[in-house]
């Protein structure tokens, strides 16, 4: 594999030093690293699930939609939209931790974009729901 | 490919009994190409006497800048061809979104910092953003940016004979990476510095001194150990000296990096330093 450009380099690094779940995806959404704060809430450690393709990583943590109880669809992951559409994105929606238990989760994801213009990932924060956040 | 070494040191000039070796001036080689190329990289304090070494008959010249900071700019009004009105002089820096390269360079090089703009300069004067790739003469030019405040890159420059000269000279990989190094791709320069035949790169701190400077952008000798065994370079110059190390330490520093490389020639940057490729 390549050197990542500095900018996710620099992403992974303050991500794994705050306390805050943080998940990073690189420019064609494959995941490349999420932090120990997200491990606590996805259920499971980065090493387990490594750098996984957009295809793969959504079966391996499976989101639903937060009113419906439907899957959430690929191009609707709020990570996923942030990178598309070039723009912060906000929303709630349903995870299932390992043992089927669902729980809401809020997320905002949004670009990074590079000093050279160009999409180079996305990054998402994101926390378990209050009942009010998850009505929001 | 022949590397020229023109100044050394990092963030201050620091000319004095105690640096007379190793050298007072600012970050500044001079890359001359099998085909008569002369790429100056970065525009510290050396590039004034570089500038008059260039001959009369050159009739372009390409300044590979690594960033904006005083160390590496401070030379570029006193650099001798920009005033030959024959010569092509391109300078290159680290691309930005929201200014051009000629703006940021004219914040220095103008009014009340400075008394001649880049305007005025008689030479063929053009200004570029560092391409990721692009090819001066026969040479193949990379950059890309790396860890350091600011936007800063560092270029690896390959002859057609396929021999590698890497210049980082301002580069904190080590920054929030416990323990250092990380995977090659997790690592900023690596891409740069890989099984380059040659390494010009930032060796300002003792670790102890490393201890009090973390974020400042710059290595310690370990990290520039590690950094050097993971990239697989074939010969690594600590450059960038701290402005209060005298030349002994830049000895010790150079001789501990010996004894934690062994097997890779380690020859510090120093002033009038030559490097054939």
């Amino acid at each position: 594999m390549a050197q990542l450009p500095v900018e996710l380099i620099l992403m992974r690094q303050l991500a794994s030093y705050l306390a805050t779940p943080i998940f990073l995806v690189g420019p064609k959404g494959e995941l490349l690293f999420y932090n120990e704060a997200a491990e606590g809430v996805l259920g499971y450690r980065f090493d387990e699930a490594v750098e996984l393709p957009l295809a793969q990583w959504i079966r391996a943590f499976p989101l639903f939609e937060i009113d419906s109880g439907k899957p959430l669809p690929a191009e609707h992951i709020p990570v996923v939209r942030a990178l598309n559409e070039r723009d912060p994105v906000h929303g709630s929606l349903l995870y299932e931790r390992p043992g089927g238990d669902r729980v809401p989760v809020v997320v905002t994801a949004f670009p990074l974009v590079g000093q050279g213009g160009k999409v180079l990932g996305a990054a998402a924060i994101f926390w378990p729901a209050s009942p009010q956040d998850a009505q929001k | 490919m022949k590397i020229e070494i023109w100044g050394s040191r990092g963030s201050l000039p620091s000319p004095g009994p105690k640096t007379m070796r190793y050298g007072g001036n600012t970050a500044t080689v001079l890359v001359v190409g099998d085909e008569g190329e002369h790429l100056v990289l970065d525009a510290g304090t050396g590039i004034r006497p570089l500038g008059l070494s260039i001959p009369q008959d050159v009739s372009r010249i390409d300044v590979l800048i690594t960033h904006l900071h005083m160390d590496h700019l401070q030379g570029l009004g006193f650099f001798e061809p920009l005033f030959r009105p024959n010569v092509e002089v391109h300078v290159w820096g680290p691309p930005s979104i929201t200014m051009p390269l000629q703006t940021r360079i004219g914040r220095y090089l103008s009014p009340p910092l400075f008394p001649v703009t880049l305007r005025q300069m008689p030479c063929r004067l053009e200004l570029h953003d560092a391409e990721p790739y692009t090819r001066i003469g026969s040479l193949r030019v990379r950059s890309d940016l790396v860890c350091h405040p600011g936007p800063t890159v560092g270029y690896r420059i390959t002859s057609p004979a396929g021999k590698v000269v890497a210049y980082l000279p301002d580069h904190e990989p080590a920054l929030g990476v416990d323990p250092f190094p990380a995977a090659p791709e997790w690592t900023s320069g690596f891409d740069l510095a890989h099984r380059a035949d040659l390494v010009l790169h930032d060796a300002q701190y003792t670790d102890d001194e490393y201890g009090t400077h973390v974020g400042w952008g710059h290595s310690s000798i370990r990290h520039l150990a590690a950094f050097a065994k993971l990239a697989e370079v074939r010969r690594i110059a600590p450059f960038h000296h701290d402005p209060s190390h005298s030349d002994a330490e830049v000895d010790a520093l150079a001789a501990e990096l010996g004894t934690l490389l062994p097997g890779i020639a380690v020859q510090p940057g120093a002033e009038g330093a030559t490097f054939e490729l």
